[in-house]
């Protein structure tokens, strides 16, 4: 029993490998891609427009406003990177409804992956609001002693990200595989039934925490300038 | 249950990839849609708003229009009822004037016909009775009619008296008298009419003598300002009088019996 699509190899030569991993992220990206092509390729700006259009409104404008709940003022900016970690990882989840189908979300590689992508992302839109100094300077508040612990945090909750989406799904598909084993009938259904639902949670949680951590880098420089806006009122 | 680095660093360009394509064909065009709509729906309202404060503003104008409409409506109708009111006692009292005068003229006509019968009945009178008494004065007495009305017209002077006499012989006195008659006196009646004038003046005057039909089987001696005459035309004119004012008294009797 594998427990991860990693292990199924599909070409190795040395040390490039394509796996069921990257084969079935592909298929989610060709899936996204080609649906969003075929849905905006006919978007209308009239009152009336079509239900794909009205469903794909919903949900861009649902992470939108799940975006600026957390804090962020202008959530355009960032809907491209939070969208597509909300996107990937429901339909990667969501999926497990097809037979023999391994989500990529349950591979540590994936989710890994992913949380070096926020790893990433949060200095990033950090540096591009506030600046590289003023970024920077975040690691030593409130004093340089922070220093450490803000990097270990940084590290750790990235490392959490990783096992936390890859632990659910990785685990959701062990006991359906389990239980097939034990009890083919109707339990794998309800277990099933249930991934949908943690993987839909998942995906939720992952990119609502990816929110919170961009929020947080980007809102130091809205402190500074409430800052300096006192300091000029009292004089 | 490990990291395969590889796979690792191919799903971060994956995802990165996916990030752009999405952002290339999902967000984009979305979020450009629902702005746009947005926009287009609210400048549709704004549109709305605007065609509405027009309408009313329209209907205001309508309403004020009605209003002036109405009062001028009604200021006409009643001048033009005024005007056919007057116009209406005007064409009446041109009408009744009109009615008036034909009436008016009708009835004079109507006493001209009525007195042209009467005269031209008088004058068929006179003229019967003229005839008449000739025959009759032939026939029974020998006597003609010219010679009785001679001697009537000298009874009538010499029955003068008082008041008449002197009025008579005041008249006579002077100017010129004109003796006419209906027909031509002979010289002997013409002898003796003089000789009685001249006896109740006292004095001899010149007679012009005319003959005149009009007088019908009479005579007539006249000054500027005086008269004296008898005729058939007389006697009928005093038997006329004598007879309407029997005929009105009879009238009178009945209307107010």
């Amino acid at each position: 029993m594998k427990l991860s699509p990693d292990e199924t190899i599909f070409w190795e030569y040395g040390f490039l490998t394509i796996n069921l991993t990257l084969v079935t992220t592909w298929g989610i990206m060709l899936l996204l891609v080609i649906t969003s092509i075929l849905i905006t390729r006919r978007l209308k700006t009239d009152i009336q427009i079509s239900r794909w259009q009205c469903m794909l409104e919903i949900i861009v404008t649902g992470i939108n406003s799940q975006i600026k709940e957390v804090g962020i003022a202008k959530p355009e900016k960032y809907i491209g990177f939070i969208g597509t970690l909300f996107l990937f990882i429901l339909v990667s989840n969501l999926l497990i409804i097809i037979p023999w189908y391994s989500p990529p979300t349950g591979s540590l590689s994936t989710t890994g992956a992913l949380a070096i992508s926020v790893l990433l992302a949060v200095p990033f839109f950090g540096i591009s609001e506030s600046g590289v100094k003023a970024y920077l300077k975040t690691y030593l508040s409130p004093s340089f002693i922070m220093l450490p612990f803000n990097i270990i945090g940084e590290l750790s909750r990235t490392i959490a990200l990783t096992i936390r989406l890859f632990g659910n799904i990785m685990s959701g598909g062990l006991i359906v595989a389990v239980l097939l084993s034990v009890a083919p009938f109707i339990f794998p259904v309800i277990m099933t039934v249930l991934g949908l639902l943690t993987g839909t949670v998942q995906a939720y949680i992952f990119s609502i925490l990816a929110t919170v951590y961009i929020a947080a880098a980007v809102s130091e420089k809205r402190k500074k300038t409430t800052t300096k806006l006192k300091e000029v009122k009292n004089g | 249950m490990e990291i395969n680095w590889f796979t690792l660093v191919a799903q971060i360009f994956n995802f990165f990839l996916l990030v752009w394509l999405l952002k290339r064909f999902l967000y984009k065009p979305i979020l450009d849609a629902i702005d746009k709509r947005e926009r287009k729906i609210l400048d549709q309202l704004n549109d709305a708003e605007a065609s509405k404060a027009e309408a009313l503003k329209q209907q205001e104008e309508y309403k004020k229009k009605n209003t002036a409409f109405d009062i001028e409506k009604k200021e006409l109708m009643n001048t033009a009822i005024s005007e056919s009111k007057e116009m209406q006692t005007k064409l009446l009292e041109k009408a009744r004037a009109e009615a008036e005068a034909l009436k008016d003229h009708l009835e004079k006509t109507e006493k001209e016909k009525q007195n042209n019968r009467e005269a031209t009945l008088s004058h068929r009178i006179k003229q019967e009775v003229f005839a008449i008494s000739k025959k009759t004065l032939a026939d029974l007495a020998s006597v003609s009619f010219e010679e009785q009305a001679t001697a009537v017209f000298i009874k009538r002077l010499k029955s003068l008296k008082g008041e008449d006499l002197n009025q008579f012989i005041s008249a006579f006195k002077s100017g010129k008298i004109t003796l006419r008659s209906a027909f031509k006196l002979s010289d002997l009646q013409l002898k003796q009419i003089e000789k009685e004038v001249n006896e109740l003046l006292e004095k001899k005057l010149d007679f012009s003598v005319e003959v005149s039909p009009d007088l019908i089987g009479g005579i007539e001696i006249s000054t500027t300002d005086y008269k004296l005459a008898w005729s058939i035309s007389g006697y009928l004119k005093d038997l006329e009088e004598r007879a309407f004012e029997k005929e009105n008294v009879k009238k009178t009797g009945v209307t107010s019996s």
